[in-house]
């Protein structure tokens, strides 16, 4: 086990290094440089001032030395500092946003595996029926809303018309004066609806998927073995068929992660959440370089582990990977 | 062959088959846009802004008065056409690297391969709005960068095809005729692996409309006024108390679109390539 | 917002929320807006309660000096004084600064300046901090885009603890109203320190109404009441801005008593407020922003180098349509570079009423006309077709634009626009002159002073004057309004100005919108003014029996 995790870490190295040259070459790439966001078309303003921002951020080097220079602070996880007026560490930036923005979407796979799973396998072992139907149309339209939309659509109802929950923020103006009890509800309720329209088109998706690799195990020959066996269906299902279907499905939400970053910069918008979605959309739009190569390096740092985690759970389940080597 | 097979899938599955009008209703709607009585999606109306659907609106007016009903069938357009040339883009740089990959084998694969890995790494969608933040957020840029970043699929599919199919008898006995690698590649592999690459194109589409509607949401995918269904929908958004045709019918044009591609392709895929169910 | 002190920067409105912060003009009579009146029966100010407003962006940096963000002038504006600020008048008048006396023809100002006032951080302020604010501004090691005011001082000395002196090289009109709340730094807390990595740009001591409590990133920065301010107590306990960054969300936010305090849009000022339950709970306020919008021609284009063709594209525009579409009628159309109303504002100059056919007399003149009927005026065989730009995330520019689009489109001009990313549209098209025509805005303030933009000296690469207008006669205008202090002249010299541009129109100019901040009704003591709403908003309060958020605890 220990020299798979090994050999599997391994693979990861190339992948790192293609990471961060992809991220640094989108970035510089394009035209335009920070300076003009910051001098803003400031008739104070004057050519030498601008001269010296740009010697401050050293933008007068040639590509390839602030790309070797951005790789060596980057080993020793220093994305720089931040090009927005605040001059922060871009680190201590992430540091801030990205325990919200991983609690969401820990919080959003939790959410989509433990509903997923059962209405997967339940569709799948009753194939046909009115709730394998009704699941269907609700995975078809769960692909097909275009999410931002739905978020608003929530909104409106739960927040404004019912005053169920609240519309934004992750904390209410009165938080700190909350009891214990009250300070747990003012969080679940701010993130209810954000983890909830995250899950939504995973949770289509994944249900699918579920039901699919269900249909596929039940097929397998072993199933047949353990029915022919005199086992009851439901200990066929959940004892045989469930444990081998959810393999796949592992491997899947792990692949999912990058697709929950992505969207969170819709939800951290609409619902006002200060996590990494949202610091990486004003980076992008004020051209924060460093801030925008540090979020992309480790959001896909991030898919990484998640790939990481996925296979080697899956390592731990089924002994004939280790032994296959790393794929 | 894959044609027969085709129509065949589409007879038995009535969803598919719906899908499947549903899509080429669509088309006929883009191409024949301008042959419509509807009027001119750009006239500016300053005396209808936001008016309530009617006969002579029937899907309302918008913050400009112009006509949402003309403005959504134009929208098809430039959003089939958002569609289309994206996953085309994809469907090319997938298939390319995938049968150079799978057919070469040895390093240049693993190169391919780990370039593949790289990219899936990205949370797509962050790559994206970089990218598209600093160009010129015109249909062009967009276009380029939702098929830049969507290949990936595509090419592992393809690589999976010419592995398998490149060991195939009549893959080996064009070889021993001495038969040219292009040739071999152009005629007898690819050929018979674009099954699988036209199920992806076709859901690659309703992702490539979704992409473009969330880009719009940010204000960075295609700019006014050139209509496209996220942009309309977006500013349906802006006032979706006081003006909800303004957010209901790109809505359900999007809506209805993206259901009929993946239940289009869905379908296909099912029928033409069993061992493919239930992935995505 | 806050008192935004004397930051005359024209910077371009990125987006609609920035018209909420700077100032403007006092309420217009079309539709009488509920203003509550302070003072009346059983509304007594009392001490307590919050204002939560709503920003789109947030603050970058609360160090004014380093700050180009109006999120950010906006918070600092309420924790940091500066020496003298426009009073509701716009007057200038003394804010840290007791008193001031201008000598040797305007070349040196001497203030006075407040004996009893202390640092947040109770450390006593003095003629020291100052000084050592000026010397921060001024080194060129600072990133900052305020610096040449300053530059043009000679010498700046402390005479005393309370009396601080600068000399000017030459006469510069513009120069007290630079002495705002850019240069007054707390020297015990920055000497010796780089001002770029200090802690204060993130937890800033002030001597201001309101001192800083904390900032949560992305989602609220939280400012309390100083109950030692010089000026007295302010009523209203705390002040919360929350960040959130979609407009819908906000508004909902704000339905829902989330927020006290945001700008609306037109739509929602016009057609998503005007209802019982916002007409009970909430107050609309509508004036004129400091800022206007334009269309501007690069003077260096052949065909727009004749005044007669700039005229006739005037002409053809209907400013009044685009105030009706774009902003419901929430504006007014712009004349020339000033907002109307101000002292040096010019009403007095050449008007373009929509007028199709002079439009098309004129560029009939000019050597336009369809002579292939094609639809398309033409010129030596070249169609009248050019492409008009504009930075991407403004709706209401991309609206202006696609209305001028039609419009032109009538006479047989053919317009093609391109939405471009901020810094891309900036780096590679304005700085480079590498564009046809464009639409942007300035944001304006209160003095008149437009050297920048218009001098023919400041048409380099980089330069504001980016269109290349030259008119020796507005040169020597703007040299003499800088150089003269008395009002009634520089009125002349600036009136003269505006009639020339009216003449030239090297801009359409289009349209001046309204600013248009709802605050909730249980918020009393507003007085609308040119400078906005916010300026005096230490004096604001909600009477005891309506507070919403009680008291806070406030240490002294």
């Amino acid at each position: 086990m220990l020299s798979y995790l090994a050999r599997r870490t391994l693979t990861l190295i190339p992948l790192l290094f293609g990471i961060t040259l992809v991220s640094f070459l989108v970035i510089h790439l394009a035209p335009g440089s920070p300076i003009d966001v910051l001098a803003d078309l400031n008739p104070k303003m004057t050519a030498e001032a601008k001269q010296r921002l740009i010697t401050y951020y050293g933008l007068d080097k040639p590509l390839h030395e602030r790309y070797w220079q951005w790789l060596r602070r980057f080993l020793a996880l220093d994305f720089g500092v931040s090009f927005s007026a605040d001059r922060r560490a871009v680190m201590d930036k992430i540091k801030e946003a990205l325990p919200i923005t991983i609690t969401i979407n820990v919080l959003s796979l939790l959410l989509i595996f433990l509903v997923a799973v059962p209405i997967g396998a339940y569709s799948a072992s009753h194939l046909y029926s009115t709730f394998d139907k009704v699941l269907t149309v609700f995975v078809y339209i769960g692909f097909a809303i275009p999410t931002f939309w739905l978020a608003l659509l929530t909104l409106i109802l739960f927040s404004v018309q019912l005053e169920w929950l609240p519309i934004s923020g992750l904390s209410s103006l009165d938080y700190p004066q909350l009891s214990l009890a009250g300070k747990m509800w003012d969080l679940v309720s701010h993130l209810i609806l954000p983890v909830l329209l995250s899950a939504f088109s995973g949770l289509a998706g994944l249900s699918r998927y579920m039901r699919g690799s269900m249909l596929e195990v039940m097929r397998q020959e072993y199933i047949t073995a353990a029915r022919s066996k005199g086992l009851s269906e439901a200990e066929v299902i959940y004892k045989h068929a469930l444990r081998n279907a959810l393999l796949p499905v592992v491997t899947i939400l792990g692949l999912s992660v990058p697709g929950l970053i992505g969207g969170s910069v819709i939800f951290e918008q609409i619902f006002g959440i200060p996590g990494m979605g949202r610091l990486f959309f004003t980076g992008v739009m004020s051209r924060d370089y460093p801030l925008v190569m540090g979020i992309l390096t480790i959001g896909a740092f991030l898919t990484l582990l998640g790939n990481l985690l996925a296979d080697v759970s899956y390592a731990i389940v089924d002994p004939r990977i280790r032994r296959g080597g790393a794929g | 062959m894959i044609w027969g097979s085709v129509w065949g899938a589409l007879r038995r599955n009535p969803l598919t088959l719906f899908g499947g009008c549903v899509v080429v209703f669509l088309f006929a709607v883009a191409v024949s846009a301008t042959l419509l009585p509807i009027p001119d999606p750009y006239a500016i109306d300053a005396d209808a802004v936001l008016e309530v659907p009617s006969f002579a609106h029937p899907f309302g007016t918008d913050e400009l008065g112009r006509d949402v009903l003309s403005r959504v069938v134009y929208g098809a357009r430039i959003s089939l056409w958002v569609g289309f040339v994206s996953v085309g883009i994809a469907i090319v740089i997938g298939t390319l690297l995938g049968s150079i990959g799978g057919y070469y084998g040895g390093w240049v694969d693993g190169l391919i391969m780990r370039f593949v890995d790289v990219m899936l790494c990205f949370p797509t969608f962050f790559l994206i709005l970089a990218v598209i933040a600093f160009l010129e957020p015109n249909i062009g840029t967009i276009m380029a960068i939702i098929g830049l970043t969507g290949w990936m699929g595509v090419c592992r599919l393809v690589r999976a095809e010419f592995l398998s199919l490149k060991e195939r008898d009549f893959v080996q006995s064009a070889r021993a005729l001495g038969v040219g690698n292009l040739r071999i590649i152009a005629r007898h592999i690819l050929p018979n692996s674009l099954t699988p690459v036209m199920v992806a194109a076709i859901l690659g589409v309703a992702g490539a409309i979704l992409t473009e509607s969330a880009l719009s949401f940010l204000g960075i995918g295609v700019q006014p006024p050139t209509p496209s269904w996220g942009n309309i929908l977006t500013s349906g958004k802006d006032n979706i108390q006081i003006a909800w045709w303004l957010s209901l019918f790109p809505g359900l044009a999007i809506l209805l679109t993206v259901l009929s591609y993946n239940l289009l392709g869905e379908g296909l895929r099912d029928a033409l390539d069993p061992r493919l169910r239930g992935m995505r | 917002m806050g008192a935004r002190g004397l930051i005359v920067f024209f910077s371009l409105s990125l987006s609609l929320s920035l018209y909420l912060s700077g100032c403007g003009e006092r309420q217009r009579a079309e539709t009488p807006a509920p203003n509550p009146k302070p003072g009346a029966v059983g509304l007594e100010p009392a001490h307590g309660d919050t204002v939560v407003e709503g920003s789109i962006g947030e603050a970058t940096n609360l160090i004014p000096m380093l700050a180009s963000d109006s999120a950010s002038h906006n918070i600092a504006g309420l924790i940091i004084n500066g020496l003298v600020k426009y009073d509701k008048d716009v007057r200038l008048v003394g804010d840290l600064a007791e008193s001031w006396e201008v000598s040797q023809g305007g070349l040196q100002i001497t203030f006075k300046l407040h004996r009893n006032v202390r640092w947040h951080d109770r450390h006593p302020f003095t003629a020291h901090d100052v000084l050592f604010g000026f010397q921060t501004i001024i080194n060129p090691a600072t990133p900052t885009a305020y610096a040449e005011d300053f530059r043009q001082v000679k010498k700046a000395e402390v005479i005393d603890d309370y009396t601080f002196r600068v000399t000017y090289e030459k006469p510069f009109a513009p120069a007290l109203s630079s002495w705002g709340n850019l240069v007054v730094l707390p020297k015990h807390l920055l000497e010796g320190k780089d001002v770029t990595k200090s802690d204060l740009a993130r937890r800033p001591i002030g001597t201001g109404p309101y001192r800083f409590k904390e900032w949560i990133s992305r989602d609220r920065v939280i400012l309390e009441a100083n109950p030692d301010y010089f000026e007295g107590r302010p009523f209203i306990d705390r002040y919360v801005i929350r960040v959130i960054p979609d407009l819908a969300t906000m508004f909902l936010e704000l339905k829902a008593g989330g927020l006290d305090l945001m700008g609306l849009t037109p739509i929602q000022y016009k057609r998503q407020t005007d209802d019982p339950f916002f007409r009970d709970n909430f107050s609309k306020y509508r004036y004129l922003a400091n800022a206007y919008t334009y269309l501007g021609y690069n003077l260096l284009e052949p065909k727009f180098q004749d005044k007669r063709v700039r005229q006739a594209l005037t002409y053809a525009i209907d400013k009044d349509e685009i105030i009706k579409v774009v902003l419901l009628g929430l504006g007014a159309p712009a004349t020339g570079p000033y907002k109307p109303g101000l002292w040096f504002y010019n009403p007095n100059v050449k008007n373009y009423p929509h007028d199709p056919a002079k439009a098309l007399a004129l560029l009939k003149e000019a050597g336009w006309a369809d002579r292939d009927s094609d639809g398309i005026l033409d010129k030596d065989g070249q169609p009248f077709e050019f492409t008009v730009i504009t930075n991407e995330g403004n709706a209401l520019r991309h609206r202006t634009a696609v209305i001028i689009q039609e419009r032109l489109k009538k006479i047989g001009i053919r317009i093609k626009i391109r939405v471009i990313e901020w810094s891309a549209f900036i780096n590679e098209f304005i700085d480079k002159k590498d564009f046809e025509a464009t639409i942007l805005g300035w944001t304006t303030g209160f003095e008149p002073d437009q050297y920048d933009i218009w001098h023919s000296s400041k048409t380099g690469k980089k330069e504001l004057n980016f269109i290349s207008y030259k008119n020796p006669e507005v040169d020597e205008l703007l040299e003499a309004g800088r150089r003269t202090f008395e009002q009634e002249k520089r009125k002349a010299i600036y009136g003269r100005f505006q009639e020339i541009l009216a003449e030239e129109q090297p801009y359409a100019f289009l349209y001046v919108p309204e600013a248009l901040p709802i605050v909730h009704a249980r918020i009393h003591g507003i007085e609308p003014s040119p400078l906005g709403i916010s300026y005096n908003f230490h004096r604001w309060y909600v009477p005891k029996e309506s507070q919403k958020y009680g008291r806070v605890a406030l240490l002294p």
